[in-house]
């Protein structure tokens, strides 16, 4: 970092803070993701409900959710009491029941709790921290059952009525004892303490502060996902709500052959331009799995890590989509044209229709080889409806962005936009139902050379050039479709390039179409990798 | 000279090995520091809580929950037998009274008056942990555990199933590019561990398995065969609480793949000796590699340890490719050129340059090279 920065930084082995003149940092900070990240259990009494809001509030805190208990689980009672004993997780989260409401059932999770009498994952020699945060009238009756053998804390009630959901306390209350507990297990930690100026904060719960950060800052929707190596996390805010998910064995090494056992063989090879073996392909994805540092070195085998990181990223975010809704159990009032809309209580926040940024991270997307490659694998994956603007974080900077912005909020939105991003540019897909032939879109762009025209065909996909600037755009959909300003509206708008340039993807939205027919499939993404400069050569690939 | 480090399994004719044996909650340590131990000696051991039973004295009885607590006819902790009387209602007037049967044996773990349930807590589980390996104590973890010393043969693999056994080591293949096929295995291989070669198929493993034969050793094995045995996908590689009888252990790789020579020699060279042999495999933070142990305190060589300078590539090392396109294949480093090199994938990596086995050269990713160790 000396080196890098040219600036001394460290005195012997400490580091020099504050500043003095030329040397030295204003603020040393960190997250951790030690011992394989902070292990959550959570507790409602109703699954969809308080137990939903508990296994929220333990993902935007940056936990792992091992399992959610719940009164209504389906399980019986010595099964719960068996998992719990099995798991060891670092902490628990209990909540159930409104604030006044009865208070039999949580007390019940908490007898269970107590029957199971359970141990930390590390260390033996203390308490396990469980957090109560449900009903304030079964605290007396919680305290009496769990006081003795874990470690109680009390905060304010998760789901204080049902219209309202208040995760604060819990999330604070578990950064915490993650300092307190969790990290003080891990070697080094004291050292660690002692250097930083601000709170270690559990890696994805720093990756959620910053994206919340920026949709704040630009009040826009925003999508964030980070593809690891065993895991991913998919951040979003939409109406202004923050939802983290965590696809705890969705990965591109460790987890790669789960990724394989959950999408099918099928929906992997849909992405592949050429024909494989199945027994081959597993052979293959299982030797990634056990060398998981090894490189593509051949372009087959980077389209094959590509076509299994789109079924990553495609089944994390639907994992999210379930999870990102409106409170459910909650009585609202309906009026004759709700009636209509056919919506609900516990309906998905996402709407790709109002997504406004698509932002990708993780080595699969920041370190592909052509940054068109980021941009397909993203599109491909999450199909983006209307316009999107997508980007990838350079060099995995969120997390230390994410406590930055507790500390200096306008630095680090500043060093996001300038230094973390790098924008690919901007996705613009019409939704619809399409016909074969059908023209999907008439498109105007004023680009800084001139003003570009065209049509885009049902099927196509189109990559057109552009910097990233505000560009003004005049887009009308084809019959039937809508591009963002309704059906069949054209939108004026202005949109930004990028690196890679504006991609008019023609291939339908609701529903998204792919060829069925292997040969038609294949050459159908050889047509795409040409037009959007996937990958080079396709048709010397020799396979 | 130019060096690069590569991931290695460790392959040691003769090393110290520890092995830290842990209950998995505190109980009693039966050994003290000094104690010579054998595989299957129990060291330590400890009691599970009982199974519980949650009961619904509340509902069963027809009172309310707060009438729990007086209703009961066992204290708490009292120990209770299968159809006993544990609870009885008031009646009216003293008749009519109704009466609950425990249905397990136990004890009354709790009552409560809010919920209306009791719990009755199951005998405790008793666990206890064997040595694993033959050797001496050389710490005593107070009510947690021991640590066992002992010295002798150390040959990890790349991925295992299946835990702990141990048997007799047994060479079935005549060379470590041999297939292990059905008909080499017979009733005579029970109880032991076999060495195999380049690859095993599932009717194989399954024939092994039927015999008794407590743990086998290949180069490769498919995947889709290895999801046959578990009943599920093995989606990440963790692995070792499965309950299959037989260990597997795969040297290699998915694949047909000759096992690497120094493995292959190291271990026939000990054929007929007493092995303990792990499947337990976690391939993410604190990696564990399954591993086959041969104890031998009392021979007097000189012990050789594993050293991460080992595995540092440098002109003339002998390397074997770990990935697509010329995965298994045994070459010589020529050079390790500094600058990064653009591949086929367009990936911007640091490489090696390869001299193969016949006379072929390529550039390698380094990520992609293993080191053999001779």
């Amino acid at each position: 970092m000396e080196e890098l920065s040219n600036r001394k930084l460290l005195d012997g082995e400490n580091i020099i803070s504050p500043t003095q003149g030329e040397t030295g940092v204003d603020i040393y900070i960190s997250t951790s993701s030690a011992g394989g990240g902070l292990q959550m259990m959570v507790g409602g009494v109703v699954k969809s409900m308080t137990g939903e809001s508990a296994q929220r509030a333990a993902l935007g805190a940056g936990a792992i959710v091992m399992d959610v208990l719940a009164s209504n689980d389906g399980r019986m009672y010595h099964e719960k009491v068996q998992r719990i004993r099995q798991l060891r997780p670092d902490m628990i989260l209990l909540s159930g029941g409104i604030d006044g409401g009865t208070v039999t059932h949580v007390v019940e999770l908490a007898e269970i709790l107590e029957a199971a009498n359970p141990k930390p994952r590390l260390g033996m020699n203390y308490k396990l921290p469980v957090i109560y945060a449900g009903n304030k009238n079964a605290r007396e009756p919680i305290k009496e059952r769990l006081g003795k053998i874990t470690d109680l804390i009390t905060v304010d009630n998760i789901r204080p009525t049902l219209e309202e959901e208040n995760l604060q306390p819990s999330r604070d209350k578990i950064h915490d004892l993650f300092m307190e507990h969790v990290m003080a297990q891990a070697p080094g930690y004291k050292k660690l303490m002692n250097w930083t100026d601000a709170p270690i904060m559990p890696t994805p719960g720093a990756v959620g502060e910053i994206i919340k950060k920026i949709a704040d800052a630009e009040n826009i929707s925003v999508v964030g996902v980070d593809i690891g190596g065993a895991t991913t996390d998919v951040f979003s805010v939409f109406q202004r709500q923050f939802n983290r998910t965590v696809s705890a064995n969705l990965g591109m090494s460790y987890s790669v052959c789960n990724v394989l056992a959950e999408s099918g063989f099928d929906n992997v090879a849909r992405w592949v331009p050429f024909d494989m073996d199945e027994t081959e392909l597993t052979n293959r994805i299982g030797n990634k799995m056990i060398r998981p540092t090894t490189i593509p070195q051949s372009l087959e085998a980077l389209i094959i890590e590509q076509a299994i990181a789109r079924e990553a990223l495609r089944l994390s975010f639907e994992q999210h989509k379930e999870f990102a809704v409106q409170l459910k159990g909650v009585q609202t009032e309906r009026t004759i044209s709700d009636a209509f809309e056919q919506t609900s209580s516990g309906e998905t926040l996402v709407n790709l229709m109002e997504l406004d940024m698509l932002v990708g991270s993780g080595g699969v997307l920041s370190h592909a080889p052509r940054r068109h490659q980021a941009g397909r694998m993203l599109i491909d994956a999450f199909l983006p409806e209307g316009i999107t603007q997508l980007a990838v974080d350079s060099i995995f900077m969120m997390p230390q962005l994410g406590i930055l912005s507790t500390i200096h909020p306008a630095a680090a939105v500043e060093v996001f936009e300038k230094d973390c991003l790098i924008r690919l540019g901007t996705c613009i897909a019409p939704v619809g139902k399409a016909k074969s032939d059908q023209i999907m879109l008439h498109y105007e762009i004023t680009l800084p050379e001139g003003v570009i025209s065209g049509e885009l065909k049902f099927g196509e996909l189109k990559l057109i050039p552009a910097p990233f600037e505000s560009l003004k755009a005049k887009l009308t959909p084809g019959k039937g479709l809508d591009v963002g300003a309704g059906k069949n509206e054209l939108l004026e708008t202005n949109i930004y390039g990028g690196v890679v340039g504006i991609i008019l993807d023609g291939r339908g939205r609701q529903p998204f179409h792919l060829e069925d027919n292997t040969e038609n499939r294949v050459s159908q993404l050889k047509e795409w990798s040409e037009e959007t400069g996937e990958y080079p050569r396709l048709e010397n690939l020799n396979v | 000279m130019s060096r690069s480090y590569t991931p290695g399994l460790k392959i040691l004719a003769r090393t110290k090995i520890i092995k830290k044996r842990r209950l998995p909650m505190k109980g009693n340590v039966q050994l003290k520091v000094g104690d010579i131990v054998k595989s299957d000696q129990i060291v330590a051991s400890t009691e599970l809580p009982g199974n519980v039973q949650m009961l619904n004295v509340a509902n069963k009885l027809n009172i309310e929950p707060e009438n729990v607590p007086e209703c009961m006819l066992v204290e708490l902790d009292e120990t209770i037998s299968k159809g006993q009387i544990i609870a009885e209602s008031k009646g009216i007037f003293g008749m009519f009274k109704s009466q609950l049967k425990s249905p397990i044996d136990g004890t009354l773990a709790n009552v409560s008056e809010i919920t209306g349930q009791a719990i009755l807590s199951g005998p405790p589980i008793p666990v206890e942990v064997d040595a694993y390996t033959s050797g001496i104590i050389t710490e005593v973890e107070d009510e947690e555990g021991v640590t066992i010393e002992t010295e002798g043969v150390l040959a990890q693999g790349i991925l295992g199933i299946g835990g702990e056994n141990r048997g007799i080591l047994k060479v079935v293949t005549s060379s470590r590019n041999d297939e292990l096929t059905i008909e080499m295995i017979n009733e005579s291989h029970k109880g032991m561990i076999l060495l195999g070669g380049s690859f095993m198929n599932l009717d194989t493993f399954n024939h092994a398995k039927e015999i008794g034969v407590v743990g086998i050793v290949s180069g490769g094995f498919d995947y889709p065969d290895l999801s046959k045995i578990l009943g599920y996908s093995l989606g990440v590689a963790i692995t070792g609480s499965e309950k299959i009888g037989t260990s597997l252990i795969i040297t290699e790789g998915f694949g047909r793949i000759g096992m690497a020579e120094r493995t292959y020699a190291l271990l026939s060279s000990n054929e007929g000796k007493f092995a303990s042999i792990n499947g337990s495999t976690q391939i993410r933070a604190g990696v564990i590699r399954p591993e086959i142990l041969i104890p031998d305190e009392l021979s007097n060589g000189e012990c050789i340890e594993f050293k991460e300078a080992d595995l540092a590539i440098s002109d003339g090392s002998l390397i074997r490719v770990i990935r697509a396109p010329y995965f298994g294949r045994v070459g010589t480093v020529k050079s390790l050129p500094p600058e990064l090199k653009k591949m086929e994938s367009e990936t911007m990596v640091r490489v090696a340059e390869i001299e193969f086995e016949d006379g072929t050269f390529e550039i390698i990713p380094r990520a992609n090279l293993e080191m053999i160790l001779t």
